[in-house]
């Protein structure tokens, strides 16, 4: 970490503390249990590096669940084959998505602007595609690939017995979890969930590094003026490859972990509605900024966590205070927008953030901001401000 | 030569959808520079004005039969279409024909919800990246099919197509063949049909009114035409509807084909993006034509001999061809230069 | 006579329209060359043909002894060509200072490096040549200003400073005082004569402006229709009579 300066040290600190206290900090929003905890370290990771594609260097890429796919569907056969250890299997996910990545990415970046959009989404609806069909033996098609008591798992599978193994990091269980109590809440420390924090963690300062680094610059350039790029002496194409790829590992050590999580893929995490959450994800929170995408991926599936949970009963008791003239109405109208219609709100909300707050949230607190402290003083400052 | 043809025909009706997909999309794109991902929402409301019309011509008037009783000795129910009530034997006609009928329903409300999305939501994005054009349209298809989701329910309703169009034609008997050789879906033929024609009037209206050869010129060249003081936003807002018409004309009369359901918009959309792609970004011919081509192509693919071969390939067929023709080709098969390049 | 670029018989058309038709060029080492004609003449096209935009249909572009036909933009540009277009082309999202950089960058690690682990702020001698390249061309105190919120004379400076920064052999100038007003004319003639004659950097320059051409030039290759039809001193250009035929007449055609 020598190489970051204080501020950016500043925030990698804030942010690992953040996560780490994550149990503690969302227990009294009610999202302090560990498979929700999970989700917001897992996607948040995917939308991290989903942004250092899209955030950087402005290529739209309407493919990257079927990465988060393929990683969770490496990480599961590492689990059938090598062994109940995670470590293995989110370094199998990792590079296979990778490598996926550079497949996809080489032929869809021949192209740039719309096309490649669209390349992207027809590769990943490919991908669904083969994942239900061709590819059964791999995927297990529609039921999903799981663990069987009789996978040969060569390097832990001996003197199994009982029930299905579990996910463990040399020994410790993934779904392990101490419960305290603190301030009068219980408190859930889960085993999975730092995990994932801590490869999160780990996540974010690789960002923060190829955001610093000549090669950040060079993304950003890239977003910024293809063409004078390439009359300054730059090939752009493998630096947008390598942008592609790092952000298909990202999506893939996500599928990972999701996997060692949970020790099962199907093929509808490669579907375009997931590649839209991410994408959701990444401008909600404001695309090409740090925390964006993390705090993006958090307010969705929290969203998701809370929306989805409620059905029309609970909707019409949450209003009970209103006459029943008026309530009616408005629960049969508020009942479009929760439990299955979930999406509706993710449509709606992606929708209003294109159309009023291009930025993102952490634009939209940036614009707050500048309007508060130009009530106080009237000096515009020099520096811009820190992506 | 019978099989040959009958894989041609086989991918004539998919490929007419494609076609129609695809020639919208074309027009949205060249017209108005937006690359619209709520298309094939629009195909799918178009399908589901076709449901929702039929529905309503079906609704039964339930009365209880004053003598009969069931056989548990509550009162008989008889349902009787209100269509039936009312119009007597052209309401049984009504019926029947309620696919083709739709259209009636389905060319207004597509018009208008065309117009109201030029108007409310992608005029505002002209001057906008067009990732923020994308993300839009985008979200705009999750909106819709989630309504209509919400409203039809999330299975797939089926769609009976007339009576007298249900069964199979003689093809091969029509062309001069031995009877019996060539055997297809009639409704799919009407379909093919249908698309050639729509496909043609959309042509000729481009081609042969001044409406049509401003909207060309504005394709080519936006803002010169701008500046001989033609509202050229006004036309190209009724383009923007006239391509929603098609896309929903085109699901309408697709519905028989296959059960609408919520998400059949996106399904199809991403193939007609691809169409797209390898016709040409901004070639009208190279959209309708690629449409056909892949479409007839996919019906290739999906025939046992080839499946045994490459099993899987059927899935697949369109996006490797898409992928070939990128390679080689990457302006497509008809695309001009610089369209959508920087 | 030591020439850095030569064209030999080019040509190339556009549909029916021969823009450019048997052009042949020489630029000397360390000299300004412009090149001026009436629109049209096919200025931009040959320029276009130096830096991989356009390949000529038939003929030759040889710079330093090596072709550039059918080498990509970047490639040209490593080879040491140098290009500010007509309306800057520089990075709007970025400041000002980051703009050099990127130039300095490309010209130290090439084409592509993959350098995502190291830091930016550790690339001290980037910076001090991206600053001192700032100063040279007078946008030093702008360095922290995001690029788009220059004023469009300040934006060419910033180009130029881009195209400098990289130490280029041969720089391509597309009318760098279109649009200015007199004031920024004379300051933009007077920043690039001190870089001449500070560097000798060899420069082609395309341009309507007749004072900035003879204030700088020391040849002048006079184009009309595709074609050179005159090659000669300022001083022997300004009586030539085919000149003044080309202009007038070009007008007329």
């Amino acid at each position: 970490m020598t190489n970051l300066n204080a501020a950016d040290r500043l925030l990698l600190l804030l942010f690992a503390v953040a996560v780490l206290a994550g149990p503690v900090i969302l227990a009294p929003f009610g999202a302090g249990y560990p498979d929700l905890l999970q989700k917001f370290a897992i996607y948040g990771l995917f939308a991290i590096g989903f942004n250092i594609l899209f955030g950087l260097t402005g290529y739209l890429s309407f493919g990257h669940a079927a990465f988060l796919g393929v990683g969770s569907y490496a990480a599961v056969w590492a689990f059938k084959l090598l062994s109940m250890n995670v470590l293995p299997a989110i370094v199998f996910a990792v590079l296979l998505g990778g490598l996926f990545a550079l497949l996809i990415g080489y032929v869809s970046l021949r192209r740039s602007g719309i096309y490649f959009s669209i390349l992207t989404l027809a590769f990943a609806q490919m991908s669904y595609n083969m994942a239900y069909s061709v590819l059964t033996p791999l995927t297990n098609g529609e039921t999903g690939l799981q663990i069987a008591l009789d996978d040969p798992r060569i390097l832990d599978g001996a003197g199994q017995s009982g029930g299905l193994p579990l996910t463990n990091l040399f020994g410790l269980p993934m779904n392990q979890t101490w419960e305290s109590e603190l301030l009068g809440m219980t408190v859930q420390f889960n085993v999975g969930f730092y995990l994932c924090a801590a490869v999160l963690i780990l996540g974010f300062y690789a960002a923060l590094r190829i955001f610093r680094s000549p090669f950040g610059l060079m993304l950003r350039a890239l977003k910024s003026n293809q063409n004078r790029l390439n009359y300054t002496g730059v090939n752009t194409r493998p630096y947008a490859l390598a942008a592609f790829v790092i952000s298909g590992m990202y999506a893939g050590l996500a599928g990972g972990l999701l996997a060692a999580t949970d020790p099962l893929a199907g093929a509808e995490r490669m579907q375009w509605t997931a590649s839209g959450e991410v994408v959701l994800m990444t401008i909600l929170g404001g695309a090409g900024t740090l925390l964006g995408p993390v705090l993006g991926a958090g307010m969705i599936k929290y969203f998701e966590a809370i929306l989805s949970a409620i059905n029309k009963a609970e909707l019409s008791d949450l209003l009970s205070f209103l006459p029943d003239a008026l309530r009616e109405p408005l629960v049969s109208v508020l009942a479009l927008f929760v439990g299955e219609g979930w999406h509706l709100t993710l449509g709606v909300i992606f929708m209003a953030i294109v159309i009023f707050l291009p930025g993102g949230l952490v634009e939209g607190a940036r614009r707050a901001m500048r309007l508060f402290s130009r009530g106080a003083s009237d000096a515009p400052s020099e520096e811009r401000p820190a992506k | 030569m019978d099989a040959f043809l009958l894989q041609v025909l086989n991918g004539l009706d998919k490929g007419s959808a494609y076609a129609l997909i695809a020639l919208g999309l074309t027009l949205i794109f060249g017209t108005l520079g937006v690359v619209n991902f709520a298309h094939g929402a629009l195909f799918m409301l178009g399908a589901f004005c076709a449901v929702a019309f039929d529905k309503v011509v079906t609704a039964e008037r339930v009365l209880l039969d004053p003598i009969k009783k069931t056989p548990w000795g509550t009162p008989l129910e008889v349902r009787v279409p209100y269509a039936k009530v009312w119009f007597g034997d052209a309401g049984e006609w009504l019926i029947d024909y309620s696919v083709p009928i739709s259209l009636a329903l389905a060319v207004p409300v597509m018009m208008l919800i065309g117009v109201a999305m030029e108007r409310g939501l992608i005029r505002h994005f002209y001057k906008r990246p067009h990732a923020d054009q994308i993300l839009v349209t985008f979200g705009l298809a999750i909106v819709l099919q989630e309504l209509v989701k919400a409203g039809f329910g999330a299975n797939p309703i089926p769609m009976p197509a007339p009576s007298s169009y249900q069964g199979m034609a003689d093809f091969g008997a029509l062309i001069g063949m031995e009877p019996n050789t060539v055997v297809y879906p009639t409704w799919r033929l009407v379909y093919f049909l249908f698309a050639a024609a729509i496909i043609g009037a959309v042509f000729a209206f481009l081609q042969f009114t001044t409406f049509g050869m401003v909207v060309r010129a504005g394709m080519a060249d936006r803002e010169t035409v701008g500046l001989l003081g033609i509202d050229i936003d006004r036309r190209f807002t009724f383009m923007f509807g006239l391509a929603a018409v098609v896309a929903g004309a085109a699901g309408a009369m697709y519905s028989p084909i296959l059960s609408p359901d919520y998400h059949m918009g996106m399904d199809f959309l991403v193939l007609s993006f691809v169409v797209v792609v390898v016709g040409g970004m901004g070639s009208l011919g190279g959209a309708v034509a690629a449409g056909f081509l892949l479409g007839i192509l996919q019906s290739f693919a999906s025939m046992n001999e080839v499946k045994q071969i490459l099993p899987g390939i059927d899935q697949i067929i369109i996006y490797l061809v898409a992928v070939a023709i990128l390679l080689t080709r990457p302006r497509g098969l008809m695309g001009r230069k610089g369209v959508m390049e920087s | 006579m030591d020439p850095i670029l030569k064209v030999q018989n080019v040509n190339k058309r556009f549909g029916g329209l021969k823009a450019l038709d048997d052009v042949n060029l020489t630029v000397e080492r360390g000299t300004v060359h412009a090149i001026i004609g009436p629109n049209g003449a096919g200025k931009s096209t040959l320029l276009n043909c130096f830096v991989g935009r356009l390949t000529p249909d038939t003929g030759t572009v040889m710079f330093d002894g090596v072709s550039l036909l059918g080498r990509k933009p970047h490639e040209i540009n490593q080879l040491g060509v140098s290009r500010v277009f007509q309306t800057p082309e520089i990075f709007e999202a970025l400041s000002v200072l980051e703009n050099v950089m990127v130039a300095a960058l490309a010209h130290r690690d090439g084409a592509f490096r993959m350098n995502a682990w190291g830091a930016l702020d550790a690339e001290a001698e980037i910076r001090d040549l991206a600053l001192a390249t700032l100063e040279d061309v007078g946008l030093a105190q702008r360095r922290a200003m995001e690029a788009a919120a220059l004023s469009r004379g300040d934006k060419r400076r910033l180009e130029l400073a881009m195209c400098l920064v990289q130490d280029p052999k041969l720089l391509l100038l597309d009318e760098p005082t279109a649009g200015m007003a007199r004031a920024d004319t004379n300051n933009t003639i007077d920043l690039l004569k001190r870089l001449s004659e500070e560097r000798g950097i060899t420069k082609v320059v395309i341009e309507h402006d007749m004072h900035v051409v003879f204030s700088l030039a020391h040849r002048i290759s006079v184009m009309a229709q595709g074609h050179v039809i005159v090659e000669d001193r300022p001083e022997n250009i300004k009586g030539n009579p085919k000149v003044q035929e080309a202009y007038l007449g070009g007008a007329h055609a």
